[in-house]
Order: C-alpha cells, then structure tokens, then sequence
C-alpha cells in the first residue's frame, strides 16, 4: 500500500533522481527533498499561486501536481529563473516599484508575470490585471506589482527597438 | 493540508487504464491534469486508495475536425482550447468561455475531460457543452457510450459516469450558418467560481430565435439548460414581453442555491439580468434587455 514511486526529472538544468509518495506534491517535493525553499506554499488548493513554478516551460500550480506526474519532466524554480538572468529586469523592477513587502507572494508573482511578459508586446494594465489574477498578495500591493510589471514590459519593447 | 495516502498507477495505453479501474471501482480515482482533483485530495475531501494517472496516454490527445463536428480529446488541456484555430474558427462559444475557466495557471494543466467529469455546478464547460447539443464520449473495458451532454451531468460532482467508464473525448457540432453565441458570467474576481452564469446558442432570422439553448451554471447543483425560457423566446418574434415572460420562466427552470457567494433570490435575479442581456446582444436590440423585477 502506497509504495515510494522512483522518479527522474530536471531541476533547474540538474538531474535530480528520489524515491517519493505518491501524495507529495510537487511544491513539497522541491521544498523538503531539494531545499529550494523559493517555491512558497500558501493554500495548498490551488487558490493563492504562491507555489507557482515552470513545469516543462509553462507557469503550473505547484501544490496541484503531484511530484510523481513531473517524473521526466523539466521544472524551473523562483531560484533557477532568477540564476540565468531572465528576470534580472523584472526583479530591479520590483524592487524600484516596492512591488514587494512581506515577499511570500514574490516568486509566483516573478513566474507569473514573465510568462505574460514573454509572450512579448506591451500588455496594458486590464491584461496585466487578468494574467495575474490568480496570484494572491495579502499585503495586497497590487498596483505596484502592476506597475512593475508594466515598466518592465514597456523597457522590454524599447530595447527591442 | 496534505492528501491522505494513495497508490499511484500511470498506464500506459487506454484498455490498462481501464483494467485497473474495473479491478478498483469507486476506491480510483482517475487523474490527469489534477486542477481539480489534486484540491479535493490536498483538502481531504476525497480519499481514493488509488489514482490512475491517464496523463500520458496519448490516444486521449488532439483536437480534430470530422465533417460538421469537432472531437475534443479528454487530455486536451483549457490552454489548448484557447489557443486553437479550429476551437476559434468552429466552436466559438467555447473559445469565448475558455478565458474565463480559472486562471493561466490552472489552463495550463486543466483538461476538458477533467473538468466535466469532475461536474462543479459553478464550472462553464458542462453548460456550453449543453448549450451546444454536445456528446460526452464514455468508455469502460465493456466498450463506448455515447452521452448527451444534457444527459451527463446529474448533480453537484455528480454524472452518468459509471465507476468503470472513463471520459475519453468530447463531440461538439461546429457553429451552423445563422447561428449566434453568447457568452457571460458574474463573478467577484477574474477566474474566481461564477455566481451565475450563461452560454447561449440561437439561431437569428430577423426578429425571431429558433433552436434556442440556454446553459445556465452555479445556478443550482448542476449546469442546466432552460428550456422553458427557451420555448418562451422560440414562440414568434422575440418582444420585450416574449423576453419578460422567458425571464418569468426562469423561476420554474432553475432551482438556484443559498451560499456564501449569493442567496438564492439574488441568484435568480440575475439569471434573469443576464438572460435580457443576452437576448438584447443577440438579436442586436438594447431595448430586450428589459427591466427585471426583483
């Protein structure tokens, strides 16, 4: 009854092999077993996207897939994202706009908004405010987060030229 | 909270996933995309001895065209209904309820077959799959059933899904000529659970509507097609008064729910609100959108 399942998968570009439960979640799996406490866990049902991470290059629920259903898969962590230089931008941002106060909220507010960002153009602040709309900041400093958001996308385009 | 403890299968062909389930019954709990399901276990409201995971078994995938009517696998995730051309061009009403399943996060993972078996009253794809006369595609180690969708959803988290049958695609009939859709739902925030909702088909030829559904969903333990309303507006050209009078019916058509979101009486209200509107946008006349007793 619930043996450990063997699982393999990528990690922020490293192969990383474990024996999990079944019921672990994927945010749990990268929190206790690979210490990536970036990842935050705030409902655990999927309502407030702190656990948000990159499952195989698309933003997912953390807490909604269990660590086993990433067996083979690719994920990227706030860490792994925030190592390659990506977001450096969007960081400076945030940290510029103040878009963060207790920063429990912060990694899924960085995944979710470069996916938005990466889908290139300016989006105005309503399509901002939608793609976003599934992240919870309880300090509620929404307007920053969109400010920041905004700023970057708009220096984004003017690099493009 | 943490999901109790399972067992774990991942099958790798459709006829091993549906072995496992007739040897494990109502103890499975079939799992793909998890959106909604990985919740029920995460909060313990669910607490199956086993999941079968479907997710990689590809016959479930793929979007296709056959004739007037449009196959959508069971795996098919909600990003890959929006980001459709076929979906855009066909099934138009889907594609305009799509942007309002959830948020990014949850399309990415979330797929149709999920969605429908796992029949939330206040989700929008059982009410458009009504609405467009659509057939759920059931199978168990016995073989096919074919279910329309009116015939699917029995109740809240309930359907004619047997404990052996597994949803293996979805057939939607493409947008006709003359056929119009609408599309819309109250909700406190972007992505969050309707308060009441309605997807729309009709077919417009002047000033009358014919072949009329109306899906209405988190009106009640099950999305559900009005039809009284919808005889109502089918009975000549459509007036302020064939409008008031689907309204009207709208009381013996729905059964709506106290909540914490809305109470009943507010919820009927605006079912009826939405319904003017609709007609008002279809029939391309502001003034149907009527008034609406409370």
């Amino acid at each position: 009854m619930t043996a450990s399942v063997s699982i393999t998968l990528k990690v922020n570009g490293e192969t990383v092999s474990a024996d999990v439960p079944p019921r672990m979640h994927l945010a749990d799996f990268l929190r206790e077993r690979l210490a990536l406490t970036g990842t935050h866990i705030g409902c655990e049902h999927g309502v407030c996207g702190a656990c948000s991470v990159r499952l195989n290059g698309e933003v997912v629920r953390g807490c909604l897939v269990l660590a086993v259903q990433a067996d083979g898969a690719e994920v990227l962590t706030v860490e792994g994202l925030s190592d390659s230089g990506e977001i450096a931008d969007l960081q400076e941002a945030f940290r510029n706009r103040n878009a963060l106060q207790c920063g429990y909220c912060t990694p899924g507010m960085l995944l979710t908004a470069q996916e938005l960002l990466a889908q290139g153009g300016v989006p105005d602040r309503e399509t901002i405010r939608e793609h976003m709309s599934g992240n919870y900041c309880r300090c509620t400093g929404y307007q920053a987060i969109v400010d920041a958001v905004e700023t970057t996308a708009a220096a984004r385009a003017a690099a493009r030229g | 909270m943490k999901a109790a403890a399972f067992d774990y299968a991942r099958p790798a062909t459709l006829d091993e996933a549906l072995g496992l389930l007739r040897r494990h019954g109502d103890a499975a709990k079939i799992v793909s995309g998890g959106q909604s399901l990985v919740p029920a276990l995460n909060l313990r409201l669910l607490s199956p001895e086993i999941l079968i995971d479907i997710g990689r078994i590809d016959a479930l995938r793929g979007i296709t065209v056959e004739g007037g009517t449009v196959r959508i696998g069971a795996l098919t995730r909600h990003v890959e209904l929006m980001n459709s051309a076929p979906v855009a061009e066909k099934l138009p009403l889907v594609a305009e309820a799509i942007p309002h399943v959830a948020h990014p996060a949850i399309r990415n993972r979330g797929t149709i077959g999920g969605n429908i078996a796992h029949a939330d009253p206040a989700s929008e794809m059982p009410a458009v799959l009504q609405a467009l006369d659509a057939v759920i595609v059931v199978r168990s180690a016995d073989g096919e059933r074919r279910i329309a969708a009116e015939e699917f959803f029995t109740g809240i988290y309930e359907t004619a899904l047997r404990a052996d049958e597994i949803v293996t695609a979805v057939e939607v009939p493409a947008a006709k000529a003359g056929e119009r859709f609408f599309f819309h739902e109250f909700a406190r925030r972007s992505g969050d659970y309707a308060i009441v909702g309605l997807a729309v088909r009709m077919t417009v030829s002047g000033a009358s509507a014919s072949n009329v559904r109306l899906g209405f969903f988190a009106v009640g333990d099950k999305a559900t097609l009005a039809e009284k309303a919808a005889a109502a507006l089918s009975a000549g050209p459509v007036t302020a008064a064939t409008v008031a009078a689907a309204q009207a019916a709208l009381a013996d058509d729905l059964t709506p729910q106290d909540d914490q979101q809305a109470s009943a009486a507010t919820r009927l209200h605006l079912a009826r609100v939405v319904l003017g509107r609709a007609v008002a946008a279809l029939l391309e006349d502001p003034s149907l959108a009527g008034r609406t007793a409370a």
